[in-house]
């Protein structure tokens, strides 16, 4: 059987890849969103997708790896469903 | 994180399981071939299919995976493939691609042929058809040739392109939204196989990798689109297509074919390369 090619040339890309190294998480939600502001402490307001915003650090694995969040970006928030006003950046698109 | 992705090794003992399974694939891609004839259903062929293999103890793959129906895509014509197998009856002059697989010891194994439903010689097919079907599946021996010798998956793309761009007469598009796959534990497993050069080296090639190389032709364009039922593949532009498939290893002495009742060497002798048998338990 055929496998349907994942998108871009030469197999994943991007933030499909990073979902398949890392898998999903259970029990959290996932929202993209826009970085509106950048606060000290490397916090940040995100405007999400549904107009909500929230008040997101950058995720370990980001910080070791120095990926840097500008306002504007697009990233992905990680959010719990018990605290919606608060979450956590996952992925920064290029 | 971002860590190369991880290919599956297949022990010797583990290869002979997957070269089970291949024999028994094989045979019951052969029997399913020999009974398509104008006239008979592609469902009646997925029972010839089901039928053989649960004789010979082997588990289906097809079926249920994301929800397939079938025990075999059969794709006819425009379809590229994941056709379901149902009520269509076939016809003089179609052409039938059969994909199948199935399970021993948990093991897989994947392989799909072309047949056209007549001959040219007798009025009852397109020679395009046929020539379509030659150069795919000598294309699937250009790639499994290579993938004896290749340092890297892309090679294997490359020598399947090559082959097919050298083509004298019209041209034939080379699909390029299905690829091929590793296989092993699971039917898809990484690395993908691309059918053509993508300008990256692809995965490194070592002992105790099985692929499965799967070069999918169109005689027009290689835009397609997937039909209401979520399945089956058809061409964007309606022109006819060809599918074929073998899943082979490499291991340490050389490759075998394992879905070939002679590990490919037949196919593979007049491009210079011997397939070795697995070694013995």
């Amino acid at each position: 059987m055929a496998l349907r090619r994942s998108v871009g040339i030469g197999g994943l890309g991007g933030r499909e890849r990073y979902v398949e190294h890392m898998g999903k998480k259970e029990g959290v939600i996932e929202v993209e969103g826009r970085v509106s502001e950048a606060l000290p402490n490397a916090m940040f307001r995100v405007r999400l997708e549904n107009e909500h915003v929230v008040l997101a650090t950058i995720s370990g694995k980001m910080r070791q790896h120095y990926i840097r969040i500008l306002p504007e970006d697009r990233v992905v928030v990680e959010m719990s469903p018990y605290d919606l006003n608060r979450g956590r950046i996952v992925y920064r698109y290029k | 994180m971002f860590s190369r992705t991880r290919i599956e090794l297949k022990s010797e003992e583990q290869l002979r399981h997957m070269a089970a399974a291949g024999a028994i694939l094989n045979e019951a891609l052969e029997a399913t071939l020999a009974a398509a004839a104008p006239g008979v259903s592609t469902g009646a062929l997925n029972d010839v299919f089901a039928e053989i293999i649960t004789a010979r103890g082997a588990k289906p793959n097809f079926l249920n995976y994301h929800g397939f129906p079938g025990y075999i895509c059969a794709s006819v014509n425009e379809e590229v493939v994941h056709g379901i197998p149902g009520e269509r009856v076939l016809a003089p002059g179609d052409v039938l691609k059969i994909d199948g697989g199935c399970i021993i010891e948990g093991w897989h194994s994947d392989s799909a042929r072309t047949r056209i439903l007549g001959s040219s010689q007798e009025g009852t097919a397109d020679p395009e058809d046929e020539r379509l079907s030659a150069v795919t599946e000598a294309a699937m021996w250009r790639g499994i040739a290579a993938f004896a010798t290749a340092k890297t998956t892309g090679e294997i793309g490359e020598a399947i392109e090559d082959y097919v761009s050298a083509q004298p007469g019209k041209k034939l598009g080379i699909l390029e939204d299905y690829v091929g796959h590793g296989i092993g534990s699971q039917m898809h497993m990484p690395p993908d196989v691309f059918n053509y050069s993508t300008g990256t080296k692809g995965t490194k090639i070592r002992a105790g990798m099985a692929l499965a190389i799967e070069p999918m032709l169109t005689r027009g364009g290689i835009e397609t689109k997937v039909l209401d039922d979520d399945w089956t593949v058809v061409t964007s532009d309606g022109s006819r297509a060809s599918q074929w498939e073998h899943s082979v290893a490499r291991h340490e002495e050389g490759i075998w074919v394992l879905t070939a009742a002679d590990g490919g060497a037949a196919a593979l002798g007049p491009l210079g390369v011997t397939p070795v048998p697995l070694p013995a338990a």
